[in-house]
């Protein structure tokens, strides 16, 4: 039994596993930080992408067209090499984010979870009964109220489901900013297979610390859907 | 800012370039949407028939690939997949180095990406066709080779149809993700020429132009497609 305690001990994926949970704490806070921001945004936007106001709804609707057609690669790479090599943005006060890593993955993770987001909050905007906006008005609310009290809560109940998927897709959308050096998990299991030369044990050790992640996702989209759906509980 | 002339054809300008690696994105995006449309259905057989371990297999493979980024997908079977198959030549007795080319790995690390989400909308679509229709199927003396072709594909297409058109724009993009890999397709190319050029912003707004246009007309394609499969249903 010793014996098989010291043999994982001494195998390589066991090792890896604590390297790469080093770079656990910059994926997640990539995540802290585009995620609420992209939920927030993400409802604006498709506010505005319902709103009457032509304009708007066009320029969102673009906009969502856009990064929805292009991989976030790209955007990636747009945000970190494209824009660093524009001379006035160099100069600007953006440069002090754009020339950190972190700062471009944010943004540019963060600009795809919008677009995203804001077609699926539509979705749920547009779901929503006539009839429940016609009681609240008949009872005075003001459009904010309105939006407050009745559109924005039995939306975003609706769509927890697919917000929830859009969620997973972010976590593991994390990997990508490895690529402009940024040394989260990915990045991290990529420099152990350049020491070691074991590709399998390096990408495996990720991939579960990967799954975990996603697994704690997968529970709090559970737990908020079980919050938020009081009615569809089965037992009281 | 915005080098157009970097982007005429021939010689002086990266425009052919950009062309082949357009033609090869498409190339890779449709070689991996067959392979992993074939492996889906594999999966989806093994959800649906009453086997424990088939079951199970199928599961951890679904759950495990849909839980894990892409890229370190990519990253295992790019960097795993030689040595994989070298041990399962050492079996049959043939010792020298094999190296994968990288078309190969790219078709093969997206295709298994992209049979879990085509697997989840397949056996979606094959669990809405009403067990009557198999039953009514079985009951004229059709056996399961017929049933399979006759009944339950042309419903499984038309149900699977919009679903299969996004996996087919999910697949599109994580097709830019092999160029990690080396192989030359659209992101590459655009790293090449911006890397040659020192004007990045000039090639990954063309890439990003170009996968616009390659997801816009899919789209299109699919939405044809889709009125041509529900004819003769009301929607």
């Amino acid at each position: 039994m010793i014996e098989f305690l010291n043999s994982i001990q001494n195998s390589l994926i066991y090792k890896n596993f604590f390297l790469v949970l080093s770079g656990l704490d910059n994926t997640i806070l990539l995540l802290l930080i585009s995620l609420p921001l992209g939920f927030v945004l993400a409802l604006l936007f498709a506010l505005g992408r319902v709103s009457k106001i032509v304009f708007l709804s066009r320029i969102i609707a673009s906009y969502i067209f856009i990064i929805r057609g292009t991989p976030l690669l790209v955007q990636i790479y747009l945000i970190y090499f494209g824009l660093g090599s524009v001379k006035f943005i160099r100069e600007s006060f953006l440069w002090y984010a754009l020339k950190e890593p972190f700062w471009c993955g944010v943004i540019a993770l963060t600009i795809n979870t919008v677009a995203y987001g804001a077609e699926i909050f539509r979705g749920g905007i547009q779901s929503i009964e006539k009839s429940q906006v016609e009681s609240g008005l008949s009872l005075g609310f003001g459009k904010f109220l309105l939006l407050r009290k009745i559109i924005l809560p039995i939306a975003i109940r609706k769509v927890l489901p697919s917000y929830g998927n859009e969620l997973i897709l972010m976590v593991k959308a994390t990997s990508l900013v490895s690529l402009t050096t940024y040394m989260e998990m990915t990045g991290i299991a990529r420099k152990i297979m350049a020491k070691t030369f074991a590709p399998v044990e390096a990408f495996i050790a990720a991939g579960i610390l990967y799954l975990f992640l996603n697994f704690l996702m997968v529970q709090f989209v559970k737990y908020l859907e079980w919050k938020y759906n009081p009615h569809l509980r089965l037992n009281n | 800012m915005f080098k157009f002339d970097k982007l005429v054809f021939g010689d002086a300008g990266w425009g052919d370039e950009f062309l082949i690696a357009t033609l090869m994105t498409l190339l890779v995006s449709i070689l991996s949407m067959g392979l992993g449309l074939f492996l889906a259905i594999i999966t989806v057989w093994a959800k649906i028939i009453q086997n424990r371990i088939t079951r199970f297999i199928a599961n951890f493979y679904t759950t495990v690939i849909r839980g894990v980024p892409e890229l370190l997908v990519i990253y295992l079977i790019f960097f795993g997949g030689n040595a994989v198959v070298m041990s399962i030549a050492k079996v049959f007795g043939y010792n020298k180095y094999i190296e994968l080319n990288a078309l190969t790995i790219a078709t093969i690390a997206i295709a298994v990406i992209s049979a879990t989400y085509s697997s989840e909308v397949l056996r979606a679509s094959y669990l809405a066709i009403s067990k009557g229709q198999i039953e009514a199927a079985r009951a004229l003396g059709m056996n399961k080779f017929s049933i399979f072709f006759k009944v339950i594909s042309p419903q499984v297409i038309r149900h699977a149809l919009p679903g299969i058109g996004n996996v087919w724009q999910i697949t599109l993009k994580d097709t830019s993700l092999i160029s990690v890999t080396g192989l030359v397709e659209i992101m590459r190319q655009s790293r090449i020429s911006s890397n040659v050029e020192h004007s990045p912003l000039t090639f990954l707004i063309t890439a990003a132009i170009l996968y616009l246009c390659l997801t816009t007309i899919s789209g299109r394609v699919f939405r044809t497609l889709e009125v041509n499969y529900s004819k003769g249903y009301s929607t």
